[in-house]
């Protein structure tokens, strides 16, 4: 086995046990995109095109409650300004690729593809063909995701309305977040981001509420990580 | 605008944020502090989604009476804490929901 197929294999390996949480993540977007009144083919239009599921179920939140393009379009930008995180710390390890390298381990860095990537390139450093992990793992991620996405489409269909299943989303999002529940400052952002989009829903025009929201929270971190020492 | 052609924005967007800095970037053009302020990204956006789906009825308007979604959150959050667990959050959290609205 050559070196590139060692370190996409690697990759593959890594990423394995997160996919336990992508599976159900993967049905439930399929299941509400139907119950949402979405096609079959939009819904895999989705997961192949945007393949992000944060993304997605703002997409389908939004959507659903008649939001305008623009505010859908510049929500999904919120929520993918995580994305520009993760490039600022890969960057160094891929500056040496071509552009059309970088373009396909672009489509790939999903969150849990960076979270094992970062780990293998810092220790790696050397290894010119480091860059096969990334797109290992994030092809990983990608399989699992468009399987998924179908079998929610085909659950959707079946799957009662009954069950409310729609309160899935904001528990998706919450499942994401419990591990700042312990540290001060985020919970502090996160009562005050929540606050001001329940109560500022009626009022917040173009259903603007969650980018509004989102940049009140972050004035809050800007300004308490300035006074309040970050405990690492 | 179509769907198919939001869809494709969106899918842009994405991929722009993705690659932005790995096309871009010069090495350490964030600074440490912007790196920090960046990593409350999730904790600044996703409660704007979680806090309306669960306070709000079909209306829009808050509701805090008669709301099962507000005790099933709090189970779904205690779990969470306690188990760092995402499928764990997420199903006891739909299996609290059912219980309230099913059973009692």
């Amino acid at each position: 086995m050559n070196n590139k197929s060692k370190n996409f294999f690697k990759g593959i390996k890594d990423t394995s046990p997160l996919m336990i949480p992508v599976v159900p993540f993967g049905i439930i977007f399929g299941v509400l995109a139907i119950d949402l009144g979405l096609t079959p083919l939009t819904t895999i239009a989705m997961s192949v095109i945007i393949f992000g599921g944060a993304s997605q179920i703002i997409f389908l939140q939004l959507f659903s409650a008649g939001a305008s393009s623009f505010v859908i379009l510049s929500s999904v930008g919120a929520v993918n300004s995580r994305h520009l995180l993760y490039g600022t710390v890969l960057s160094e390890h891929l500056s040496d690729l071509n552009l059309t390298w970088k373009i396909i381990v672009s489509y790939f860095l999903v969150d849990q593809a960076f979270a094992v990537s970062n780990n293998h390139f810092k220790k790696n450093k050397k290894d010119k063909d480091k860059y096969f992990h990334l797109i290992g793992g994030g092809l990983n991620c990608w399989t699992i995701w468009q399987i998924t996405t179908i079998i929610g489409i085909y659950l959707g269909s079946i799957i009662p309305e009954k069950l409310g299943l729609t309160f899935a989303i904001p528990l998706t999002f919450l499942a994401l977040l419990v591990n700042d529940f312990r540290k001060f400052i985020n919970v502090i952002v996160i009562i005050v981001s929540g606050s001001v989009a329940t109560l500022g829903y009626q009022i917040i025009p173009y259903k603007a509420y969650v980018i509004v929201a989102a940049f009140v929270g972050l004035f809050v971190a800007f300004i308490l990580t300035k006074f309040v020492k970050k405990k690492l | 605008m179509s769907n198919l052609a939001l869809i494709i924005y969106c899918g842009l967007i994405t991929f722009l944020t993705r690659f932005s800095m790995i096309a871009l970037l010069k090495k350490e053009m964030f600074n440490d502090r912007i790196r920090e302020v960046l990593s409350y990204v999730p904790s600044a956006i996703f409660p704007a989604i979680i806090f309306p789906a669960i306070f709000l009825n079909n209306s829009g308007f808050i509701q805090l009476d008669d709301n099962p979604k507000i005790l099933a959150s709090i189970i779904a959050m205690i779990i969470g804490v306690f188990s760092k667990n995402v499928l764990a959050t997420i199903f006891s959290g739909l299996f609290s929901y059912w219980t309230i609205i099913f059973i009692f």
